[in-house]
């Protein structure tokens, strides 16, 4: 088994919920592979959310550690967490989250900028062709639907060329067959980049599309199930 | 009801703490404290103008007259049981005995034992430093001097001075005499003699423009007021305690205006930022709301729960901006004190309560409409939140705010021109600043725009372009006001001195006698190495048009009226005057005769034509003559001019002064020999005297601009009111940039250049608002080259670039701090 892309050590995550605290996270431990799709599922409440948060560096766990690739996220600032995402970690979200003064295009351009990349324009242009987007360049996410907005961001994720790419629900707001589409595409391109994707979702049929997955209840890792397939596969 | 009280005062402490009202608060003291400013201010003033009022005139009826008036006046004031005491005020040049020291032209009071019939001289005693009550007048050989006079000519008790041929003593110091009108305008200092003295100084010739008058005082005034009103002549009038001083009250009443509405400016963006401080505080109150509806409570409560907080908001941030308010009146009395008296009564409560409830009308103007929405709020939103989201607008909401501005600008104001010039003014230039601004940010869309920071700064700025141009109208206004007292005010000072030619004349002199021009002459030429020309002065009335007498009263132009009231200066001449010239009509030809030069603007003003004949009375004989020509004069050429013009011969006999400009070295010795010789002469510095006018405008200015900071306070309270109303975005595209693996720099760099782009275009708009209004200034206005100031643009685009970038740093900086997970969540 090559090194870990994502490895997680012991992660606990409180919070205080008026006067007593509250463990979100308990004790979570485990290694993803480059290559690998990993599903997390589990339960309304049960972390799954939080820990992909803590995955990404997006917050700071209560107790133990988590290393991307092989830097170890506890020690580094806000910053340096920041700039290793911009490197490494591609993210789509339920809510699809892009920034509503900018373009479509400027949108995708945004994390290339972001790393001082001199050609983001075409860049961008290129990841939004891709996704089926070419047309749409100039439109801002409110003249958008919702399953063009998660192409943009999906564009968005990918077009920094990341090692990880991390999605929160990507079809929790689509309905089903834009839903599928959305994912299909997803599916497509992380093959094609071979990035690793973690996903955290509670839809059956997505999480089965992927070869691993993580379920998770009241804080705790209570399976770690792997399928034959290699995410996608079944359509090849 | 005690409940909602505690609960009301629980939330109002949580808000506070949570610094959410922040906006509101600052925008109510803002209000308060602007409208208080200038209210104390003017209260003060206006309370020692009262208090001083039957003083003023140091009795109870002035007469005066450009004459000595005839005995009758004083014999009947007496046959009717007042008093009645004669004075003379005149100008003359006053100089330590021995022609050491400079010249000073002082203001001379001459009077007569009785003096004042109200009010007391009040003497420098060095022992109490409220003074001594005078007893009676200056002896004869005695001067009583002001303080400033004493400054400047070195002087003290037992000086000796020289005014006119005569050398009299100081006798004492005058700290105040009833005349001086509260410190307003009172600009030369000032010399107090015996009237029995007056006659040896040989002061008053024909050419001094003396004011001859009549004190009375007693309990049957006003029937010797009507009396003496159908007696007056041409050139006398009446005055009394009822119309005293008109144009002092009515310099403080315009004062008053325009510092009031100046004030208001303010006042109105406080609104705008209420406005929007409001409807954010609804947006944040409105899930709160809807439990407390959800879990029984009645909408009165819920109304009645809010206002609590908000009245108890407003009253506490209008005693903070009162407070504020009487330091700023005090500063505004200091930045004033060479025009107004510092000695002035303390403020009443009433200017404190007109600012309290100028903030609390906007307040309830304002946020009310939001109020009533968040009472109304639908409980079921505690399950869909997307029902009832605010619509604090609705026309209602807008209606009852312009409603209170209008009120507020209405009492102000006082009359409904000034108040919809003033509505109709700041309405339009927000729109016009808002209209270029939304123009600006159109174009910068075009422009080449490398990086993400400017792109997404931008793009913050074009996503709200209401907003935006707004927040640009608002700054843009508040810097285009200081901009325009500062820089353009000195620009157009400077353009006005720079078009003076270099060779103007800078000193006058005036009342030389017929016997002294040769030798007058002669000292100029020795002195000045100069030809120095004296020309004749004859002082007379305007009396008749083709025969027709003259009614002044009838006149409707104030300036015509003033004009046909006072005395004209009428001089001969052969040729055209240096910078004059005939614009109608044919100059005359040697040996012509009853015909006279008229200057175009006066004859357009009391409405005489080519060919009309004019009859002048100087002193009892009538000269007519017809207007053969119109002339155009240059008097910004400062050379003598003269509006009425005759032939030489036409006035000869008459009596007459003689009166010359020179151009002399600032060294005072040569004018100090010249008055040694000549005493009698007036000599008027014109440095000196745009310095005197050059610092009241000065000070002026100061106080206008201390109450522009007001303006400018108010344009940076809607900014920092639309960063708290766009915070949660900006909370959200911080948290998404964070995720996408933005640093705190790259964070701080897109928001700085949002900032920095939106302070640009208000300098950008503040600049080219001055630019244009000083070119009206100077081109349409005063007449003078327009000069194009890089400085004006320089300042403005930087200044108000940093100034904004800087505001508006401090408003966000803590959006960088925030852990972006929870941020996605809570928007998610």
């Amino acid at each position: 088994m090559p090194d870990p892309v994502i490895r997680a050590v012991g992660l606990s995550k409180e919070v205080m919920s008026g006067e007593a605290p509250l463990k979100i996270l308990d004790d979570v431990s485990f290694d993803i592979a480059a290559g690998e799709s990993v599903a997390i599922v589990g339960a309304s409440g049960s972390g799954k959310t939080t820990l992909l948060g803590l995955l990404a560096g997006l917050d700071r766990p209560t107790a133990g550690e988590v290393w991307l690739g092989n830097r170890a996220l506890n020690g580094l600032s806000e910053d340096a967490r920041a700039a290793l995402r911009q490197r490494w970690v591609g993210f789509v979200f339920q809510s699809f989250q892009l920034l509503p003064a900018l373009t479509a295009l400027e949108n995708v351009m945004l994390p290339l900028e972001l790393a001082g990349a001199s050609d983001a324009g075409p860049r961008a242009r290129e990841w939004l062709a891709r996704v089926g987007l070419d047309a749409r360049t100039t439109h801002y996410p409110k003249q958008l639907s919702g399953g063009e907005q998660q192409r943009v961001a999906i564009a968005r994720a990918f077009s920094g060329e990341p090692q990880v790419l991390m999605a929160d629900e990507p079809t929790g707001n689509l309905d089903g067959a834009t839903g599928a589409e959305v994912a299909e595409l997803m599916f497509r391109l992380n093959r094609e980049r071979s990035t690793t994707l973690l996903l955290v979702t509670h839809e059956v049929t997505l999480a089965a599309r992927c070869g691993r997955r993580l379920s998770l209840a009241t804080g705790r890792l209570v399976g770690d199930e792997r399928s034959g397939a290699v995410g996608g596969s079944t359509t090849a | 009801m005690l409940d909602t009280v505690r609960l009301a005062w629980r939330l109002l402490s949580r808000d506070w703490r949570a610094g959410e009202l922040r906006v509101l608060i600052a925008a109510l003291v803002l209000a308060a404290a602007s409208v208080g400013t200038v209210g104390f201010f003017t209260d003060r003033v206006k309370g020692a103008l009262t208090r001083q009022a039957n003083l003023l005139l140091g009795a109870d009826l002035l007469l005066s007259g450009d004459r000595p008036l005839p005995d009758q006046f004083m014999r009947e004031a007496r046959a009717r049981g007042l008093a009645a005491v004669p004075a003379i005020k005149f100008n003359s040049m006053v100089q330590a005995a021995g022609g050491a020291g400079s010249a000073v032209l002082a203001d001379v009071k001459a009077v007569t034992a009785g003096y004042p019939l109200r009010g007391a001289i009040l003497l420098v005693d060095p022992a109490d430093p409220a003074g001594k009550v005078a007893r009676g007048v200056p002896a004869p050989g005695e001067v009583w001097i002001d303080s400033r006079l004493a400054a400047r000519l070195g002087a003290q008790q037992g000086s000796k001075l020289a005014v006119g041929e005569s050398t009299l003593t100081v006798g004492a110091i005058v700290q105040q005499d009833p005349e001086v009108t509260s410190g307003l305008l009172a600009l030369g200092p000032r010399l107090m003699m015996n009237l029995d003295d007056v006659a040896a100084t040989r002061l008053l010739q024909p050419g001094n423009r003396a004011s001859y008058r009549l004190l009375v005082a007693g309990d049957a005034v006003n029937a010797f007021r009507d009396w003496a009103q159908a007696h007056l002549d041409r050139g006398q009038r009446v005055e009394s305690i009822r119309d005293l001083r008109p144009e002092v009250r009515q310099t403080l009443d315009r004062a008053e205006q325009f510092l009031g509405l100046a004030a208001l400016v303010a006042v109105m963006l406080a609104a705008v930022a209420i406005a929007l401080a409001a409807s954010r505080y609804l947006r944040r109150h409105l899930d709160a709301a809807a439990m407390m509806r959800c879990l029984g409570a009645p909408q009165r409560q819920i109304l009645a729960l809010f206002a609590l907080q908000f009245f108890a908001l407003g009253v506490g941030a209008s005693v903070v901006g009162c407070a504020l308010a009487l330091g700023g009146q005090q500063l505004l009395v200091v930045l004033l004190s060479g025009v107004v008296s510092t000695d002035l009564p303390a403020p009443g409560l009433w200017p404190a309560v007109a600012a309290a409830a100028s903030g609390l009308a906007l307040l309830f103007g304002f946020a009310l409409p939001p109020l009533f929405a968040l009472s109304r709020v639908p409980p079921l939103r505690v399950l869909r939140r997307d029902l009832g989201l605010p619509r604090a607008g609705g026309w209602l909401a807008y209606a009852l705010g312009a409603a209170t501005i209008a009120l507020l600008i209405a009492w102000q104001a006082q009359d409904a021109t000034t108040g919809a010039i003033m509505i109709g003014g700041t309405v339009g230039l927000l729109a016009v600043a808002g209209a270029v601004a939304w123009g600006l940010i159109a174009f910068l869309r075009l422009l080449p725009q490398r990086g993400y920071s400017w792109r997404y700064g931008l793009a913050n700025l074009r996503r709200r372009p209401l907003a935006s141009s707004l927040q640009i109208g608002a700054l843009g206004l508040g810097l285009m006001a200081l901009l325009l007292l500062t820089l353009v005010r000195g620009d157009l000072l400077k353009n006005w001195r720079a078009s003076l030619p270099p060779d103007a004349p800078n000193v006058f002199l005036i009342n030389i006698l017929p016997d002294q021009i040769d030798a007058m002459h002669a000292l100029l030429q020795r002195e000045l190495k100069a030809d120095v020309a004296l020309y004749p002065m004859v002082r007379g009335r305007l009396v008749a048009v083709n025969d027709v007498p003259v009614d002044s009263t009838r006149l409707t132009d104030a300036r015509a009226r003033r004009l046909a009231e006072r005395e004209f200066n009428l001089s001969w001449m052969q040729e055209v005057p240096r910078s004059n010239r005939v614009v109608a009509g044919q100059w005359w030809k040697p040996g012509e005769t009853g015909v006279m030069s008229l200057e175009d603007g006066i004859a357009e003003t009391l409405g005489v034509k080519l060919g009309d004949v004019l009859t002048y009375d100087i002193v009892g004989t009538r000269v007519s003559a017809r207007v053969a020509n119109l002339r155009k004069v240059d008097w910004d050429s400062f050379r003598v001019n003269f509006f009425a013009l005759y032939p030489p011969g036409m006035l000869q006999g008459l009596p007459t002064t003689y009166i010359a400009a020179a151009r002399a070295p600032s060294n005072p010795a040569w004018l100090n020999g010249l008055l040694a010789q000549f005493p009698n002469v007036l000599a008027i510095d014109v440095g000196e005297m745009l310095q005197q006018v050059g610092a009241i405008v000065e000070q002026v200015a100061r106080a206008v601009e201390f109450v522009f900071l007001f303006t400018l306070a108010g344009g940076v309270l809607v900014l920092e009111a639309a960063i708290a109303a766009t915070q949660d975005e900006r909370l959200y595209d911080a948290a998404v940039l964070r995720t996408l693996g933005a640093s705190r720099r790259q964070l701080a760099t897109a928001q700085l250049a949002e900032f920095l782009a939106l302070g640009t275009l208000s300098g950008l708009v503040a600049a080219g608002g001055a630019t244009a209004t000083a070119y009206v200034l100077a081109d349409r206005v005063f007449h003078i080259p327009f000069g194009w100031n890089p400085w004006l643009w320089a300042i403005g685009i930087i200044g108000g670039g940093l100034g904004v970038a800087v505001a508006g740093w401090l408003g966000t900086r803590h959006t960088l701090h925030q852990p972006p997970l929870a941020l996605l969540r809570q928007f998610g």
